[in-house]
């Protein structure tokens, strides 16, 4: 046996209309729906096998960021894998009190595309195992890019975007994730605008042409609505992948995903 | 003390808070398993402990630097029976010396020195590193920190590794391009350390804990 493939539920925190905490799950980034409790998801996820968890602060407001350090705080008290905090990370003041929360890892996207001596400042500060760098990739096909793929026979390159998709960067995925994992990016997770809340499968090209330009591990992410998706993603060069909604919606369990993955000789933790 | 204590304080462990990382985890993983843990930057606090746990992550060089002051009272645990725990960088850190240091042009950095080896990286290009995620433990020798996990997986992220000059202390293996050793211990078993976390390794994870808590149990 050797490194097992990790699958990793994403849990969406947002503030409900009384200021508690909430999980809402969303469609390309928008058409949220009310899934559950943050804690009790972890706790639940944890008994089924889950292998590390992603919570994102979706709030992207003062209270949020408070609310989001308690909800860590309460599910690392409880739960015993690592977590990934993410959202609104702007400096190393912000990594350090996620990470007091018991946060194993921070996910950063917006922040270390304004200023990528985050990265370099974060990963010396606290080391390079704690700084994830997450981006949103939005297919282009235009000749504006560095690294194109072929996508149903047509070419296009990844663009980084923000707030939600909404606005581009025009800056090449692969070249940005090249620069971060330079710069001391432990891990980088790999969101496709394109593919969320599809449940059509993960963006394999954009998976693919990021595990092909860096040696840091990779967590793939959007689009997940079968476990067959996952086993694409681990055969595309992903080390682990990660799902929201069929794990909220209890279209399918981590135990019956893993079980999946297993019969299908992707190693996993049993 | 935790609402969810699963056993009776049986403990006093203290957790080395040299000002590296998150503590909290590997404190609440120590109160499930039944120890009552003191968080302490004070190096005379070791001295009245059941156990010592040294936590850590980050680079050798930064770790031992930042651990300096403690270096003196650790060397004492370690002479005494006191079950000294390292875990991570903190087990990396109670061999000689790391690679590590000298890559990042820190010149040589002194380890504490308590189990004769160094550590080395990951050089398979195939690899990536860090090695991070969950890998298979396989118990080469007996120890009671390793009770009842042979097989078992924990959760690792480094891209370091111990190799002791002395294969009798390489408590465990684990496979990655090679095996590598995965948990350490000295000639009297009671120095040793994890390059898991087992604070972050779920049932099994815990399952050490608890086994070193009795282990510190044991020497009060």
């Amino acid at each position: 046996m050797t490194l097992t493939k990790r699958v990793i539920p994403c849990i969406d925190v947002d503030l409900d209309e009384n200021g508690d905490a909430a999980v809402y799950t969303g469609v390309n980034f928008e058409d949220l729906e009310y899934t559950g409790d943050p804690v009790e998801l972890a706790k639940k996820y944890n008994e089924a096998g889950a292998d590390e968890f992603v919570f994102l602060d979706i709030t992207a407001s003062a209270d949020g960021r408070e609310t989001m350090l308690s909800v860590v705080e309460d599910v690392a008290d409880e739960v015993f894998i690592p977590l990934t905090v993410g959202g609104g990370i702007r400096d190393t003041d912000d990594i350090k009190e996620t990470l007091r929360a018991g946060a194993d890892k921070v996910s950063i996207n917006t922040g270390a595309l304004e200023r990528p001596e985050l990265i370099t400042e974060g990963a010396k500060a606290f080391g390079s195992q704690c700084i994830v760098i997450s981006v949103d990739a939005r297919r282009r096909f235009d000749e504006q890019g560095e690294h194109y793929a072929q996508v149903d026979g047509e070419s296009c390159w990844f663009e980084c975007t923000v707030k939600g998709g909404r606005e581009g960067t025009g800056i090449d995925v692969v070249e940005w994730a090249a620069e971060a994992e330079e710069r001391g990016a432990g891990e980088l997770f790999v969101n496709s605008i394109d593919a969320d809340g599809t449940k059509d499968g993960y963006d394999l090209p954009l998976t693919s042409a990021v595990c092909d330009a860096v040696s840091t591990p990779v967590i793939a992410s959007s689009g997940c609505g079968e476990p067959e998706h996952m086993r694409e993603a681990f055969e595309s060069g992903a080390d682990a992948a990660l799902a929201a909604s069929i794990f909220h919606f209890e279209e399918y369990t981590i135990e019956e995903v893993k079980e999946y993955l297993d019969e299908h000789d992707v190693p996993v933790r049993l | 003390m935790s609402t969810h204590a699963t056993r009776e304080t049986t403990a006093d462990v203290v957790v080395v808070d040299y000002g590296l990382g998150n503590l909290r985890s590997v404190t609440r993983g120590l109160e499930r398993a039944g120890a009552a843990v003191e968080v302490s930057d004070d190096p005379d606090a070791l001295d009245e402990a059941d156990g010592v746990v040294l936590p850590g992550v980050g680079a050798f060089g930064d770790g031992m630097e930042n651990a300096g002051p403690f270096r003196e009272a650790l060397r004492d645990v370690a002479d005494s029976d006191t079950p000294l725990f390292g875990i991570c960088l903190g087990m990396q850190m109670l061999l000689d010396t790391s690679e590590e240091a000298d890559r990042e042009g820190q010149g040589d950095v002194e380890g504490l020195g308590l189990i004769p080896g160094t550590n080395v990286r990951f050089e398979d290009p195939d690899l990536k590193v860090p090695h991070m995620g969950w890998n298979e433990l396989r118990v080469e020798r007996d120890h009671p920190l390793v009770a009842g996990v042979d097989g078992e997986y924990a959760y690792f992220v480094h891209s370091y590794y111990a190799e002791p000059e002395d294969p009798n202390h390489v408590v465990t293996t684990t496979e990655y391009g090679a095996d590598f050793a995965s948990v350490v211990a000295n000639d009297d078993g009671t120095v040793f350390g994890t390059q898991f976390h087992p604070e972050k390794s779920g049932e099994t994870g815990l399952r050490i804990l608890r086994n070193y808590v009795d282990l510190c149990a044991a020497e009060s």
